[in-house]
């Protein structure tokens, strides 16, 4: 059977790994090498790494240390940030890059989920979508989750997935940083809306808060987060333990 | 010296730091004429299989690895790469692979239990089927390696060496003579699939 996967994620700004809380106070944290290659070897099951740089300069950096990553983790490595044309695409890949993942440039464009995957396969096309609750309604933000696309987030992740994104990554803008616990009720519309993998993010504050996931939403098939990792609050070996001992199969 | 045989599909990076990883020296090239210098050549490939055979043929280097595998070089077929080996596909059509083995690639899509997702991906637990399998002599049962794909070989009775659950079981290691196949990404599977690629290297009589 398939094993719920862990997945640490790295935002990357100048070089260096930095993570707030509501995606504002950003606060340095560790090199993006040495963190990438401590997750590896402890049982992370996947890295994602955020370029959150704007300046080509800071782009070029990022560039340099995701080969530098690259080339020393041997799990599965998911890149995004300041995706927005085919180019971006190669110009990750070359670096090392297993899949690559969407969000505002698929929102500008949404041709280019299409023409990803087109080019390098379902597989390889991750679609982010930053999801806040606005009228009762999920709504999709754009821009690291500042500005309101008003559109409906379940239609566009389906979307997105019709034209040919392999996995999504759900990120709830309500429950990101609170450390609150994710949210079920988003993740579950989503996972009850498309057939390929969904990935959870934001919210975990412990690791009750991956049992629940997984416990309540089976169809769930990673949880991701940041700081609860960064920070040690949860160990991933420890926490694969406790998933194990739950009865969720994980990797050991 | 490993060769990465390059047709201009797949990502060929992870493949040549984890040869780097476990030191053995690797290099990646097109040329048959390099890649006949290697002591043991790896077939990698992502995407579609017509696709990647078609640019395989269009290289000469079909031939060319049907040729060194004949000779007895070590080959290791990765993901398409390994599906490439057997006879033939259904995806998207009918194609010929390269016949160094007996079987067929099949979609999983009406094979599989409706509520699997497709495609396969993530972490999944290898299964033995052939005890005396070289690449997996130092995997243990259910050790888990990572897959990414929607396709699997069936039919393969004569070269199967491993299998993952799925629904139904999966093709997920193949090993005859010379010739090795992992439909998983041991580049991407952590130290269980360095360990792999560090039995795939090893000098044997």
């Amino acid at each position: 059977m398939i094993t719920k996967r862990i997945i640490p994620c790295l935002d990357v700004k100048n070089g260096r790994v930095v993570k707030g809380t509501n995606f504002q106070g950003l606060q340095d944290v560790n090199s993006p090498v040495e963190l990438g290659r401590f997750y590896s070897e402890n049982g992370a099951d996947e890295l994602v790494f955020y370029d959150i740089t704007a300046s080509s300069d800071g782009r070029k950096l990022f560039a340099d240390i995701l080969t530098e990553v690259a080339s020393t983790i041997f799990i599965p490595l998911t890149v995004g940030g300041g995706i927005n044309t085919l180019d971006d695409f190669e110009r990750v890949l070359g670096c090392g890059a297993d899949k690559v993942s969407v969000n505002s440039g698929a929102i500008r464009n949404p041709e280019l989920v299409g023409m990803a995957a087109k080019k390098y396969g379902d597989q390889c096309v991750v679609l982010s979508a930053d999801i806040k609750r606005v009228d009762g309604q999920f709504r999709v933000f754009a821009k690291g989750g500042r500005e309101d696309t008003g559109m409906e987030a379940l239609s566009w992740i389906k979307r997105c997935v019709d034209m040919g994104a392999g996995e999504v990554v759900v990120n709830s803008i309500d429950t990101d940083g609170v450390k609150q616990g994710f949210d079920i009720e988003m993740l579950e519309a989503v996972c009850n809306t498309v057939n390929v993998p969904v990935i959870a993010s934001g919210g975990a504050g412990c690791q009750q808060d991956f049992v629940d996931l997984f416990k309540k939403i089976p169809t769930i098939d990673a949880g991701l987060a940041a700081s609860v990792f960064h920070f040690g609050q949860v160990k991933i070996p420890d926490l694969k333990k406790t998933l194990f001992e739950n009865n969720i199969p994980v990797r050991l | 010296m490993v060769g990465i045989i390059d047709y201009g599909v797949g990502n060929l990076f992870s493949l040549k730091s984890s040869f780097k990883e476990i030191g053995a020296e690797a290099f990646v090239s097109s040329d048959p004429q390099e890649l006949a210098k290697a002591d043991r050549l790896v077939l990698p490939g992502v995407g579609a299989f017509g696709n990647a055979v078609e640019k395989l043929r269009a290289s000469g280097l079909d031939k060319f690895v049907v040729e060194q595998a004949n000779s007895g070089k070590p080959l290791l077929g990765i993901c398409l790469g390994m599906q490439m080996l057997f006879d033939d596909s259904f995806e998207y059509g009918h194609h010929e692979g390269l016949g160094l083995l007996r079987g067929s690639v099949v979609p999983m899509e009406g094979r599989l239990p409706s509520e699997l997702k497709i495609p396969h991906i993530g972490w999944n637990a290898l299964h033995k089927v052939n005890p005396n399998s070289k690449i997996l002599s130092n995997v243990a049962e259910g050790q888990h390696v990572y897959f990414v794909h929607s396709f699997y070989v069936t039919g393969c009775e004569e070269s199967l060496a491993s299998t993952t659950e799925y629904g139904v079981s999966i093709t997920a290691s193949v090993e005859k003579d010379n010739i090795y196949g992992c439909q998983f990404h041991p580049e991407k599977s952590g130290q269980v699939g360095l360990n792999i690629l560090r039995e795939f290297v090893k000098e044997r009589d």
